[in-house]
């Protein structure tokens, strides 16, 4: 079996693309903590629910913006080839 | 379309990608008119057909509202209460007929994949252009209310105004908010997409009634939330170059 340059250029981008979405681990850490801190607010002031609810999801979508530049880089990786 | 990986894998029916149409040249540049702008104008139809409806209603509004007037009320009513709670009383009022266009618009782009378009906010160009649109109208906002001395002490704002050090890196700061702003919605919604794609491209067999399940999370949930953060950060960067009331 004869391994060519470009074979060898499209298993490194699958390496580097499953690398990549490693950074999903820190929004997920993230994301569990806003939402923790969102529950304990809940329980020590219930009548103010619909605005910690609003705070935690705006703050979790931001937070989770570095993973979706993980994301975007194994998209790119495995689907535009800019290295091929 | 170079998914070369998937279609070696024996699934030749994934298809997320954008297709083109048909090409034009302008200025010696070939374009292309995409499947992005046609569903773009499929949702910018749905939409000027809604306003023209609720036009037509509001002209002869009852006192008493009934069925559609109803509907119409409360969207106008959530939109302004978000709006004006978040920006105040200055700046909410200007603002409030643009904020509401856009959290339509996003909102209807988000959810058309469940009705089988390609989602328009999927493709970086219609997100890169919101983002852009937002980055202008801070910049406005900030030049109108702010004297210029004001401005470039911001721009200095940990250090004092006579030594700049820290200009470059506010300037990147201000660069980076249309691109974070525009690639968050861009990778949420293309990320939707791909699953959604991938479920009925690899398991086409078995995908019967289940992926109904994903189709709540990806398209209506969070595309809706991604709509809100969306909004939402527009409205903060904003009304942060406001005077408070």
């Amino acid at each position: 079996m004869n391994i060519t340059g470009n074979d060898l250029i499209m298993a490194c981008s699958a390496i580097g693309a499953g690398l990549a979405v490693i950074a999903g681990i820190g929004p997920g850490i993230g994301q569990g903590i806003a939402a923790g801190y969102g529950a304990a607010a809940v329980g020590r002031n219930p009548g103010a629910k619909g605005d910690i609810m609003s705070t935690m999801l705006l703050g979790q979508a931001v937070a989770e913006t570095t993973g979706l530049y993980g994301l975007l880089i194994a998209m790119l990786l495995l689907f535009v080839k800019p290295l091929s | 379309m170079n998914n070369a990986i998937l279609m070696s894998s024996g699934a030749d029916n994934i298809d997320f990608m954008i297709h083109g149409i048909f090409s034009y040249e302008l200025f010696g540049q070939t374009l292309w008119i995409t499947t992005s702008h046609v569903c773009i104008l499929i949702v910018m139809l749905a939409l000027l057909v809604f306003a023209v409806a609720a036009n037509r209603k509001m002209k002869n509004a009852t006192e008493v509202p009934d069925g559609f007037q109803n509907v119409l009320e409360l969207i106008v009513e959530k939109l302004d209460g978000v709006v004006m709670g978040t920006m105040g009383k200055v700046a909410g009022p200007k603002f409030v007929n643009y904020i509401s266009t856009i959290f339509v618009f996003i909102l209807c782009s988000n959810i058309s994949g469940l009705f089988g378009l390609r989602p328009p906010t999927a493709d970086y160009g219609t997100t890169f252009a919101l983002g852009l649109i937002t980055f202008f109208l801070i910049h406005i906002a900030q030049f109108r209310n702010n004297s210029l001395p004001q401005i470039w002490k911001d721009m200095c704002s940990p250090l004092p105004p006579w030594l700049p050090i820290w200009f470059p890196i506010n300037v990147i700061s201000e660069i980076a908010v249309p691109i974070s702003l525009s690639l968050r919605l861009f990778a949420n919604v293309l990320s939707g997409t791909v699953m959604m794609a991938l479920v009925y491209g690899l398991l086409g067999k078995i995908a019967i009634i289940w992926p109904a399940a994903l189709h709540i999370y990806f398209d209506l949930f969070s595309g809706a939330i991604q709509t809100y953060v969306f909004c939402m950060l527009t409205m903060t960067y904003i009304s942060q170059n406001y005077p408070s009331e």
